[in-house]
């Protein structure tokens, strides 16, 4: 059946993947065939552009519909259309035709209901709003009002005519929409979980919504491992412990994850402020260098994290600077000091970073588990779409950009595992570690994303010293923006 | 640091072939209870070795796991459930030290962090 789907308008690369997800989460897609895509199918409304708010899906029943939207972060809605129209007129004419077995049951005397007036583009005042749910009295509503927590929510969603409307090329026509609510997201969690009240932070931790978006990419539930191989605070963790998830992190760095602030200010206080299970284990390891035993495969349903990109916080690796440079031998730790010894570490590139997270995960992932991670792009003039990184076990099933600056967004991708890990994949893999200790100093120079970031303007620039033709390169069409 | 990740941990020093079990120095251990999950422990069941956690959890002072490799049938028993839980997830090494098997290198385990970087020369 087809639902409406109103997003809230924000992040809109990751509305759809969200919803793919969750649909995937909820069983939606369990008995296709595993080689064909997992993906809805999607409509837009008449004159509406693909970054409208609008949209509409098709989904196998109003449950699972329900089970999306209430996990949904981004879904503002999903409703049971009943009428639509460009005017109030054709809107009337729309819902009296909407079969009345499929209204009635809505209708009835010993219900309660709310009708809710919502807008995109423009502002409505109360009495404009009122004006327009009484305008309904066609509908023949016999329950009684109940506003503050009704059985049935019915809304009037209303687009506006003139202009562009919240950086969205203008939509030619007003479009009015109404429906019953099916379900919509719970965003009172972010607020919940919102960083200023989080006892533990550190320069990096992620937002909460991004948090939660990210595990539901990673389908984390009820009984799943999922693993964070760049734990830091937890701020990822914490998102996919919310959804019920068994937990588990490493961070190279000590301080982070067994010290924190203080006893009650740590990673293990973060999941206790808000009442989550502990994570199953938090540890110091290397992501270059990770301490799993041989013979364990496909151990994690999910991984899920956010790398060094170099440009807030750059990677470390084991081995001294001098050592991987190449100008000094490794240090010999004297045998007295070798309990308290501090290794000393080496930048990591990115590249480098990247190449040993999707070995991991090859590995480590259990055959459909889900690497969700960020990658960082330069954005480019040009708008060829940015290659991203592959490996023959994984299947890129989504790319969500958000624009950080002018200069670099980063992208979530989720991936998929879809071939199991081989000797082959395992040797090539040592050798290209081997590529990478051997020529630190190269891979160190290609992967170095903080320079395209951080470099001055006019190094870009070829012959344009105009202050105000840069401005002018800014697109005016700023969707990704909101 | 709960016998699960303990058994999932080997040493990687560089040239360490057999760097799994894991020695365990135990100063401090502690139980901490956690929610049981019968799927969880069914999936993790056939994932782990086996012997290993037994000596791991007698280390620890648990010996109520069966000495050899239960028939998975056993997953349907709650008594065997909760004794797998139990050495699984509910035991923790608090403060002690991971033993490489070959080297005899200690990996420190410090308020439950098990810290498995390696020093410049055994990378």
């Amino acid at each position: 059946m087809w639902y409406l789907c109103v997003f809230y308008h924000r992040l809109l690369d990751y509305r759809k993947p969200e919803v793919e997800s969750l649909a995937e989460l909820f069983g939606v897609f369990d008995d296709y065939p595993t080689d064909q895509q997992h993906s809805l199918e999607w409509k837009l409304p008449q004159y509406h552009h693909p970054d409208s708010p609008f949209h509409f899906v098709n989904l196998p029943s109003e449950d699972i519909a329900r089970s999306i939207a209430n996990r949904s972060i981004l879904v503002k809605g999903l409703y049971e259309l009943w009428g639509e129209g460009n005017s109030y007129e054709e809107l009337e004419e729309s819902i009296k035709g909407y079969p009345e077995e499929r209204k009635l049951p809505y209708l009835n005397s010993d219900s309660t209901f709310r009708i809710s007036m919502d807008t995109f583009g423009k502002v409505m005042s109360f009495t404009e709003q009122n004006e327009r749910i009484r305008g309904l009295s066609y509908i023949p509503f016999k329950g009684r009002v109940n506003l503050k927590n009704p059985e049935h929510n019915f809304w009037i969603m209303e687009t506006d005519d003139y202009g562009s409307n919240n950086g969205l090329p203008p939509v030619v026509k007003k479009r009015i929409f109404f429906g019953r609510e099916v379900g919509a997201a719970d965003r009172k969690l972010l607020p919940t979980y919102e960083l200023k009240s989080r006892n533990y932070l550190g320069p990096t931790a992620m937002d909460a919504e991004v948090a939660f978006l990210m595990a539901n990419q990673a389908k984390a539930t009820h009984g799943k491992l999922v693993y964070d191989p760049f734990v830091g605070t937890g701020s990822i963790l914490i998102a996919a412990a919310h959804y019920g998830a068994m937990t588990m992190g490493a961070d190279i760095d000590i301080r982070v994850v067994r010290d924190g602030r203080g006893p009650d200010c740590n990673v293990w206080s973060n999941f206790k402020q808000y009442g989550l299970p502990m994570p199953i284990s938090l540890l110091r390891a290397d992501n270059n260098l990770p301490p799993w035993r041989p013979g364990l495969f496909e151990m994690f349903d999910a991984i899920i994290c956010d790398p060094p990109y170099g440009v807030r916080a750059g990677g470390r690796k084991s081995g001294g600077r001098k050592l991987l440079k190449g100008i000094v031998g490794p240090y010999i730790v004297p045998e007295e000091k070798r309990t308290n010894h501090i290794p000393s570490t080496g930048a990591y590139s990115l590249v480098e970073c990247v190449h040993d997270l999707l070995d991991l995960a090859a590995k480590m992932l259990v055959m459909d588990g889900r690497l969700v991670y960020f990658y960082p792009v330069v954005r480019e003039d040009d708008s060829s779409s940015p290659s991203f990184p592959e490996h023959p076990c994984f299947k890129l099933i989504a790319s969500c950009e958000q624009i950080l600056s002018f200069r670099y967004s980063r992208v979530l991708l989720t991936m998929v595992k879809i071939k199991p890990y081989t000797e082959d994949i395992a040797e090539s893999a040592r050798l290209k570690h081997m590529d990478f200790k051997e020529n630190h100093l190269k891979w160190l120079e290609e992967g170095n994303l903080h320079s395209a970031v951080f470099s001055p303007a006019d190094s870009n620039s070829s012959a344009g010293d105009d202050g105000k033709c840069g401005k002018e390169l800014k697109p005016k069409y700023r969707g990704k923006y909101v | 640091m709960k016998l699960l990740t303990h058994n999932m941990l080997s040493s990687n020093i560089k040239g360490v072939t057999n760097g799994f079990p894991l020695g365990i120095e135990a100063e401090k251990v502690i139980e901490r209870s956690v929610d049981m999950n019968p799927d969880f422990l069914k999936n993790m069941f056939s994932k782990i070795e086996w012997k290993p956690l037994v000596e791991a959890s007698r280390i620890m002072g648990y010996s109520d796991l069966p000495e050899d490799v239960p028939d998975s049938s056993v997953l349907d028993s709650e008594e065997f459930l909760r004794k797998f839980h139990h050495a699984l997830l509910e035991i923790h090494l608090e403060e002690g030290a991971l033993v490489c098997p070959q080297t005899g290198r200690k990996f420190p385990v410090n308020k439950g962090i098990p810290n498995m970087l390696l020093h410049e020369d055994e990378v």
